[in-house]
């Protein structure tokens, strides 16, 4: 089928504007991907870039997830689940027998559908990623923790209960918690994985907020079953469907003027 | 159909009467055992009872020595149990998961759960008194600790089961090594679970009478020593409650009390630390 094996590289004119042009962070090429026997995803191409926000659609089951958990080989938790082809980030293939896990995993970060804060207190909870690769004296420790707050928004709703349980906060400042825990220990690449699809509307705005304030220094992929979110907070939308990557560009375009009849199906709610 | 909806509302009679008749049955034992225990045991308990060895027949006397030495065996096998249970039940839960020993592993636990423990006091007697050809503490204590052992392996495995997927896959994606995700998320998540699992593994165990009489067998006299027999509750009341005289009676009642009082109190703190654990999550 047409699309199938396209190398999904924008076009220029279809860029949204910009003030600087942007550079590839992550390159997939030849992207297969297994669970077991059942294949996954089926020869993705596609190029990430830096200080974009890249939105992954389609109907559940379509590789969207798998895709995310690649790019930080969160997958290799888990045996008999494999990927071949490549993935170059920073100018080295992930995919390498010899990649260090943990230091992909610090330079690639993810957050998850539900939140997930760690049973330890608000501070704790980012200085966990921090201590893991730095040993900072108190005062810098704090000052990391505060710009990861500020960061996210949270700073202003949590400065006076840093040592509370991050448990105690409610689920949209948790999935913040996250959000901040991830940054703070300075990834190149944020994946985000559903981040706002466990949350109330207000909670939601908030996330989607922060989520293009973090497009200024952030390669940022977005995974969501949300059509307005994708065209809301993305500059590009990959449209997937059954482990193919079937239309990438611009998200403008996209949501516009698709080229793939499915692709046009599905944003429109024909199907999905 | 009216003549179904009498039917059906006489069955739920029935059943419901049969069901509260059983539950005030079963309640109502519970209640002449606690109430023969608490009026014969409080009767028996006075300074005494703290202060005093176990007497010959017509002294005056107490329980010291065996309320000691019960402590003593009780902790030394908790400690003994506590590491390697919670480490085999971390291994089962999360690393043997889907390997055919982790398997194999789990369902020889599941059967030591069940194990008598008569079966675990004449094996330790095997190992340690036979070869060293006397009673001592140190058997007594290796004996509770291979009773307590199978339910601290259980309770740590089913804790850990319960930690959510996500929260580890988080920890992995900062970045973190697996021994750290296992430390500070898994453990920390499952911390208190884990804990009860402990508290009620030393309610089980400072009740077992017969792993002691093969191991630790008694003590009429006041010794710390790990290596001599030991002094316990079980095994004292078991003999004083067989015996003739009144006033090693009366102490075997104290005795019972006592035990059952420590129980209670593992028990409630172990409810405690569940509930503490619930309000968190």
């Amino acid at each position: 089928m047409a699309g199938e094996t396209l190398t999904a590289r924008p076009t220029v004119s279809t860029r949204p504007a910009d003030d600087e042009a942007a550079t590839v962070k992550v390159s997939v090429r030849d992207l297969h991907f297994y669970y077991d026997t059942f294949e996954a995803l089926k020869n993705v191409n596609l190029d990430l870039e830096d200080r974009r926000v890249t939105a992954f659609v389609g109907p559940s089951g379509c590789g969207k997830s798998t895709l995310l958990r690649v790019f930080n080989r969160i997958y290799d938790l888990y045996p008999r689940q494999r990927a071949e082809g490549s993935v170059t980030i920073g100018g080295r293939n992930i995919l390498d027998r010899d990649q260090d896990l943990n230091a992909l995993r610090a330079m690639v970060g993810m957050v998850f559908q539900k939140p997930t804060p760690f049973p330890m207190t608000i501070y704790e909870n980012i200085a966990f990623g921090i201590r893991l690769y730095h040993s900072l004296p108190k005062a810098e420790l704090d000052d990391r923790v505060e710009h990861a707050l500020k960061r996210a928004a949270l700073w202003g709703e949590v400065r006076d209960k840093l040592g509370q349980s991050g448990l105690s906060l409610s689920g949209g400042q948790q999935q913040r918690l996250c959000i901040a825990r991830t940054i703070a220990t300075e990834p190149a690449v944020v994946l985000l994985d559903e981040p706002a699809s466990a949350l109330d509307p207000i909670s939601t705005a908030k996330v989607e907020e922060l989520i293009s304030e973090l497009r200024s220094d952030y390669c940022i992929a977005i995974v969501t079953h949300n059509m307005q979110q994708a065209a809301r907070s993305s500059d590009y939308t990959a449209f997937m469907y059954l482990g193919e990557l079937v239309e990438f560009g611009a998200t403008e375009k996209i949501f516009t003027n698709p080229s793939d009849k499915r692709t046009a199906d599905y944003i429109t709610g024909r199907f999905g | 159909m009216s003549a179904r909806v009498r039917r059906r509302g006489a069955v739920n009679i029935v059943v419901l009467s049969l069901s509260v008749a059983m539950a005030l049955t079963g309640l109502a034992f519970l209640a002449l055992i606690g109430w023969t225990l608490v009026s014969r045991g409080l009767a028996a308990i006075n300074l005494d009872l703290f202060t005093l060895e176990t007497p010959p027949p017509g002294s005056r006397g107490g329980l010291a020595n065996a309320i000691v030495g019960s402590a003593m065996m009780t902790g030394l096998a908790m400690l003994i149990a506590t590491p390697i249970g919670v480490l085999a039940g971390t291994y089962l839960a999360e690393y043997g998961r889907d390997s055919r020993f982790g398997g194999v592993a789990r369902f020889i636990n599941d059967i030591l759960l069940s194990a008598p423990s008569i079966l675990v006091g004449l094996f330790v007697y095997g190992f340690t008194v036979l070869p060293t050809q006397h009673y001592s503490a140190w058997a007594g204590s290796i004996a509770l600790a291979l009773i307590a052992l199978p339910v601290i392996v259980r309770s740590t495995q089913d804790m850990i089961g319960l930690v959510p997927v996500p929260l580890r896959e988080a920890a992995a994606a900062l970045g973190a090594p697996e021994w750290r995700v296992m430390v500070s998320i898994v453990w920390r998540s499952a911390g208190s679970g884990m804990l009860t699992g402990v508290l009620l593994a030393a309610a089980r165990i400072s009740g077992e009478t017969a792993p002691l009489l093969f191991t630790a067998l008694n003590n009429q006299f006041w010794s710390t020593d790990l290596n001599a027999p030991m002094a316990n509750l079980p095994v004292v009341i078991y003999r004083f409650a067989l015996s003739p005289y009144d006033d090693w009676q009366r102490l075997a009642w104290g005795g019972a009390f006592l035990i059952t009082f420590a129980i209670l109190v593992l028990n409630v703190l172990a409810r405690l630390v569940s509930a503490r654990s619930q309000s968190k999550v």
